[in-house]
This record gives C-alpha cells, structure tokens and sequence, in this order.
C-alpha cells in the first residue's frame, strides 16, 4: 500500500516538477513570477485532449500541448511583461494575473466548466512489479517527464541558447555587454516555460483522464509552493521537490484526510520562505540569489 | 425603497469595499498581499460563531473577530518582514491558502459543509461599516502615521534613516488591514446567511486586489471606485455576460499598461475634492 | 583614554568591515568633534560608502566600535542612530518617490505628539513640528517648491531636499555623501556655504567627496582611505602634500 501510495505520489510529482521548472525559468531569469503558467498548464491540456479527440497519436497530444501553450506565452510575453519590464516585478505579475483571469474565462467558454473526460481508455493496461500495480499512463507520465527534464537540461546547460539564458539570469545588463539579446532571451524564457507548463497539462490530463478549466488553479498554483521548496533561483531544486511534494500530498490525503494536504504543502512552503529561503537545493545562507 | 436585486448589489460593492481597504492598508507600505481573503474568512467564521453558537449581538461580534483577525495579522506580518515583493505575495498566497484548508477541516463550523443560521443584515448597516471604515481611512490618509507608512513604502532603508521604524509600521499595517478584512467577511456571512470555505479562496483575495489596482492603488477612495467597477461593470455591459472575466483581464493588463496607478489617484482625488469645496 | 577623546561627538575605533572573503574597511578609527567639519577621501573603492553605512547601523561592523557622544552604537538598528542624532544623505539622492518638500520635512522629525494625535491630520500636528519644517525650508530657499513632489525637481534642488531632510531632527552629526557630486562651480560653492552656516548652528558634518578644490576649502580635518584602510590624516594641508596620499591617487587613475 506504501510503495503503491509513492509510485501515485512519484505520478503527481512528475507533473508537479514540470510546472515547477515552467515557473522556475521565469522567476530565475527575470525575477516576474509569471501566474498566467498555471492557466498555460491548463490550455495545454485542453490542446493536448484536442489532439487525442481526433484519434491522433499520443507523441503529437504531448506535442499540441507544448506548441500550443508556447505560442500563447508568447503572447503574454509580447503584452504583459516586455512593456512593464523596467517596472518593479510585482507589476509584470500583476499583469500575468490578469492573463490567467482572461485564459480561465476563455477555456470555461469554450470548453464548458464540466470536466473533459477522455472517452477511450487510453494507455490503461496496469503493470504488477511485486506489491505495486503501475499503469501504462503512469509509466508515460514519468517517461515524459524524464525526456523533458533531460531535454531542458541539454538545452540549458550545453546550447548557445541555454548559456544565452544562463547569462541573462547571472547578471542581465553584463550580458547586454555580451551581446546577447535579452529580450530575444526573455522570449524564449517564455515560451520554454510554456511548452513545460503545456507538457505537464496533457500528462496531467492523461493521469486523471479528465480535465477542467480549473486545474490550473487547484494543481498550478500549488507548483508555486514546488518552486519555492526547491529552491526559486536553483531550478534544478523543482527535481527533488516535485516528488517530495507529490508523494507528501498522496501520503497526506491517505493518512489524514484531503481536506489538510494543502494546508500541509503550503505551510511548509512557508516554513521555507522563512527558515531556509533558497530551498531545500539552495547553497549556502550567504548565497542567496535574488530576494526581490 | 430600492429593488432587492440592487440592494444586494450594493451590499456586495459594500463587502468587497472593505476587502479592497484591506489589501489597499497593506500595499501602503509596500507590501503587496495576494492572501487577505484568508482574514476575512477568519472574520467571517468567527463573527458567525459569536452570533450564532455564543449569541453575542453582530456589532459586538464584527469587532472581537475584527480584534481577534487583527492579532492574527500581527502574527502575520512579524515573518512577513523578512521578505519582499514577490516573495511576499507567495507566502501571503500561501496563507491564504492555508486558511482555506484549515476551514475545510474545520467540522465544528460545518468543514466543506459549510456553515448557516446567521440572521440577515441589511444593506445600510453593511454601508455603515463600510462607509465609516472608508472615511476613517481618508482621514488617516492625511496624518503624520500614514506618512510614514508612505515613507516605509517609497525607501525602506531611507525611512530607517529619518528615524522611522519600518518593523512597527509594516506589522502596523498588517494588523490593520486584517482586521478590515474581518469585518468584510462578518458582513458577507451575515448577508449571504450561508458561508463555505470556497468563499474566502484565492479567486477572492484576487477580486480585493482587482478592485485596488484598477480603482486606484494610491489613494483610499480608490477601492470605492474599483469595487463599484467590479460589481456594477458586469451590469451594465450585460453582452459581457460569460465574458465579464476576462473583460476584468484584460481591464488589468490595459490598467497597467496605461494608467498604472488606477482611475483615481492622489491629483485627481485632489481636484475633485477642491472642486466641491468651491 | 585621553581628555581630547572623550570630547569626541563620534568616534570610529578600529572598524573593519569584511564582506565573505572581501575585508572592505580594517582598522578604521575617525575621530569627529563638535562642530567640526571632516572630510573621508580616497580612490574609488576605498570604502568610504563602506564605512558611512557601519555608521548609520546599514552594515554591521565585523569589529570595532562606533561611539556616539560617549555611547556605544554599534549594534543598533538604523533608525535608533538616527535618533541618536545622525543623519546622512546618499550618492544617488534617495527621496521618497510619492512625497512633496514638505512631507519631506515633516516625516523625518522626531515624535512630539502623543501616538493618537499623530493618527490626525498634518495640519494639527504640534506646532514645533510644522515652525520646525517651515524654519528649514526657508533655511535651505525651498519656499517656492514646497508643495512640489520632490523627485520631479531639478537635481541641484533634490540636492538641497535631501540634505534639508537630513537636517531637520536637528541631528548632532551629518553625513554626507558626495554632496556635489556633479554640480558646476557656482552650485559647488553655494553648497559650500550652506555647510558652513549649517556648522556654525552647532552642527558637525562628516563629508565623502572627490572634488578636491571642495574639500580642501571646507574641511577642518581630513581622513584618507585607500583599499579599506587609513594611509593618512591630518589638516588639510598635510595631506595634500603628503607623498603617500599623491601615491594612492596618482598610483590610480580613472
């Protein structure tokens, strides 16, 4: 019943890593804490169930959800952050509040508030190791997840690109100096973060087989806590605190009934602010990274 | 006198009037709270308690639960201290948050049942509070103690070298602030008679942020602009309808863009004021 | 400890201020005498700014003292030395970005009135607050933009506001920051001027600059600091010829 209860909780810290990483980019490089990824999330999902209607193969489901919530993020970012980059961050925040407000509308519109159910049983053969039963979706949430992580990581750490963006987080105006384009790179940021967020909405569309305009804010927002847990500055902290959340939830809701998980996630969330504001990956005390 | 229906618009322009006060009392000082609704479930369970299980008569019970928020909002802003900016609106939102859920697991007041039997108030002894709240707070707005909080909000570092301390005035401000909040959410209980913890969620703490920021963040009769939009917006543009949301959005974004400070700012306010005097 | 010491106003003993592995000021010691003007020079990155924050309370000093009037303040928080009687001005002016002149002016005095009295409107405050104000800004010529918002004024002004903010608590001593920092001649010397009137009210003044001329024609004594630590002091004349300081300048250009 554990080990089932981790394999659950691994499932959710998948997606929960994955939105993580979405709200990480933004925040690491530019220091805006973008709200609207919470409703990109949940438009990738939408795109992603679009796909599979259409009897179309899963790899391109994934894929809708990505190219999808990457160009809207575009759009976010052309309207709601360029104009207001030079304002105190909380404006540009404010500004992708409003977006979230407006996509949530737009999804409820057109897609209805009742949960989008996936008609066919996809991927649903369940897999026995030992006392645990995994089922084919869990398995490819959790792959997807690896491939995308690993893929970020690539970009991130060996391409032009990623260095680019490794610059502008470092110190933005030195990279100016670099020549490197900040607002080529705040683009891209952008719609890196998007094409996470949107991957994560199609597998965590798959996992429940449903999906509403309104996961955005239930799940989305509680991946703010994830980012915060792992480490804001640090990115790569959203690794070891996806699961950690994931499998603290599922344990939670076991043990001690749904109506505390989040009161648990997000004091610790809070404990964390507090006591240890670079997160559980963070280095040291003194090197803190940006405290807006 | 009025139609029900216009009265009950009016009751929540009332409500989300003081909710809007609250945020705005905080942003004062440079604090940007993402999680007041937390407060004003507080006020409003606690002022339903007193009302309903002690006996305690409303006016009486608005303002223990206004006091008993205001040393919650005390406890608040001591760690709201040691951070900034977004990092402060991520623990204000976590909060918020953790309110939420404290209530949904609160079954002496109903859980996720929610919780009833409140007597009905009418809309003039909501706007009574609220207009008293509102006038109390222009009035402030005009004294020594505020601009000092304006001083903590413009150049923190500055302000602790003119002598002022930034501690007391922050956590001042907090504490302030949720008490408003609590009387907010004692009015919507005893309007609506029922309340739930959905009703103080995220969704809400961003409406008394709406109301502030589009109405007019630097000035107190702000709020009263901003909130009258919320509520009386959607009626007028009745087109809007399903789309009234995002017309809120997109109200946001243009706000921001155009006229950051909201509709109504300190010169406005000024002339407008000036001109009714002459 | 000598008589002359014990008449300090402020007194530096052995500050040093290190920063992880960076040692930003070692073994400072300043002495500041009632009205007294002293200058703090040096090279760009000498840690003159360094050593005027361990001495408003923004930087804790890793060791020494700061003694203010024969009390210790060294690990007092900011606004506590401010009512102590220090005050000082920064090298990027740092107004209150919503304020008029005057709000300025009447946000940085000291509480005179009852906590309850201060919740009411400016216009009641105590009548020593608002003669306080008025006196200062007529001090510094600022009537004529008194209800002005003080960051919308023309720089050499904002200079005054923030040097008559500083002023106003009637604080014992005033540190100044690069106080003509881009000023031409003219507006050098005014400023000259308003500093000697302002030492001959009782007031001592500690001075961070880089104009020479300036310094050399206003400062009673002067500190010279080069990489955190001093090399010299003494009168003004001393140390413009004395071959260490030239050494540090010249050593050093841009």
């Amino acid at each position: 019943m554990l080990l089932q209860q981790l394999v659950n909780g691994l499932t959710l810290g998948a997606v929960y890593t994955l939105i993580a990483l979405s709200f990480s980019l933004v925040m690491g490089i530019l220091g805006v804490l973008n709200l609207a990824i919470a409703e990109l999330f949940m438009l990738g999902g939408f795109f992603g169930f679009a796909v599979i209607a259409a009897q179309l193969p899963l790899p391109l489901a994934i894929l809708a959800g990505m190219v999808g919530a990457a160009l809207v993020a575009v759009i976010v970012e052309k309207i709601g952050y360029q104009p207001l980059r030079d304002a105190p961050v909380v404006t540009p925040m404010l500004s992708t509040l409003g977006f979230s407000i407006i996509f949530q509308n737009v999804a409820t519109n057109i897609w209805g508030s009742d949960p989008l159910q996936l008609t066919d049983e996809v991927l649903a053969t369940r897999f026995t190791l030992g006392p645990v039963s995994i089922s084919a979706m869990q398995i490819t949430v959790l792959g997807a997840t690896v491939m995308l992580v690993a893929l970020l990581a690539f970009v991130v750490q060996r391409t032009s690109i990623g260095r680019a963006l490794r610059a502008v987080a470092e110190n933005r105006d030195v990279a100016r100096l670099l020549g490197v384009s900040a607002d080529r790179v705040t683009l891209l940021a952008f719609m890196l973060s998007g094409a996470l967020a949107g991957a994560a909405g199609v597998l965590i569309g798959l996992h429940y087989a449903a999906i509403t305009p309104y996961i955005g804010v239930e799940i989305g927002l509680k991946a703010i806590a994830v980012m915060v847990i792992g480490g804001t500055t640090r990115i790569w902290g959203a690794l070891v605190a996806g699961p950690l959340i994931g499998i603290a939830e599922v344990m939670t809701v076991a043990y001690g009934g749904s109506q505390v998980r989040d009161f648990v996630v997000y004091g610790f969330m809070i404990v964390i602010l507090l006591l240890r504001p670079q997160g559980i990956l963070g280095g040291s005390g003194a090197d803190q990274g940006q405290r807006v | 006198m009025i139609s029900v229906y216009y009265a009950g618009l009016l009751a929540d322009v009332g409500i989300l009037l003081l909710g809007a006060l609250s945020v705005y009392i905080i942003l004062a000082t440079g604090q940007l709270s993402l999680g007041n609704a937390g407060f004003m479930g507080i006020g409003a369970y606690l002022t339903s308690y007193l009302t309903v299980v002690v006996g305690v008569p409303i006016t009486l019970a608005l303002i223990l639960a206004a006091a008993a928020s205001g040393i919650v909002g005390t406890v608040v802003g001591f760690p709201a201290l040691r951070l900034k900016g977004i990092y402060l609106a991520i623990a204000t939102l976590g909060f918020g948050e953790m309110v939420r859920s404290f209530f949904l697991n609160f079954d002496t007041m109903g859980g996720s049942g929610g919780f009833h039997g409140m007597k009905h108030i009418s809309v003039g002894y909501i706007w009574a509070w609220a207009a008293g709240i509102l006038i109390l707070v222009v009035l402030l707005e005009r004294s020594r103690v505020w601009l000092e909080m304006r001083a903590v909000h413009d150049d923190e570092t500055a302000a602790g070298l003119v002598g002022l301390n930034p501690t007391t005035i922050k956590v001042g401000a907090f504490s302030f602030g949720a008490a408003v909040a609590a009387i907010s959410g004692g009015l919507f209980a005893h309007h609506h008679v029922y309340i739930e913890p959905g009703n103080f969620g995220f969704e809400r703490s961003i409406d008394f942020v709406l109301a502030v920021i589009l109405g007019g963040s630097t000035v107190g009769p702000g709020a009263l602009v901003g909130s009258f939009l919320l509520v009386l917006l959607p009626e007028y543009l009745r087109f809007l309808a399903d789309w009234r949301l995002a017309a809120f959005g997109v109200l946001l974004i243009g706000m921001l863009l155009v006229r950051r400070q909201g509709i109504l700012d300190r010169s406005l306010f000024n002339a407008l004021a000036f001109r009714r005097a002459s | 400890m000598n008589a002359a010491q014990s008449e300090a106003l402020l007194s530096l003993r052995g500050i040093g201020k290190t920063f992880g592995g960076v040692r930003a000021l070692s073994d400072v010691s300043i002495d500041v005498f009632p009205r007294q003007i002293v200058g703090v020079i040096g090279p760009n990155g000498a840690g003159k700014t360094s050593l005027f924050n361990v001495i408003t309370g923004a930087y804790r000093a890793s060791a020494g003292e700061v003694v203010l009037d024969g009390r210790a303040v060294t690990q007092e928080p900011s606004h506590r030395i401010a009512r102590a009687g220090i005050s000082r001005t920064f090298q990027n002016i740092r107004l209150f970005a919503g304020m008029t002149v005057w709000e300025h002016l009447i946000v940085a005095q000291p509480h005179r009135e009852s906590q309850l009295r201060r919740l009411l409107p400016i216009r009641w405050a105590d009548p020593q607050t608002l003669r306080r104000a008025q006196e200062v800004l007529e001090f510094f010529e600022l009537e004529d933009v008194k209800n002005r918002l003080a960051r919308s004024l023309p720089y050499g002004i904002q200079r005054k506001v923030e040097m008559a903010r500083a002023v106003t608590a009637r604080p014992k001593l005033l540190l100044l920051d690069e106080p003509v920092a881009g000023m031409n001649h003219e507006e050098a010397d005014a400023i000259r001027r308003l500093l000697f009137r302002l030492r001959d009210s009782g007031l001592s003044i500690l001075l961070i600059e880089h104009d020479m001329s300036f310094v050399m024609t206003l400062c009673d004594y002067l500190y010279v600091l080069d990489f955190g630590i001093m090399i010299a002091k003494g009168r003004s004349e001393e140390v413009r010829t004395n071959p260490v300081v030239l050494d540090a300048y010249l050593g050093r250009s841009a």
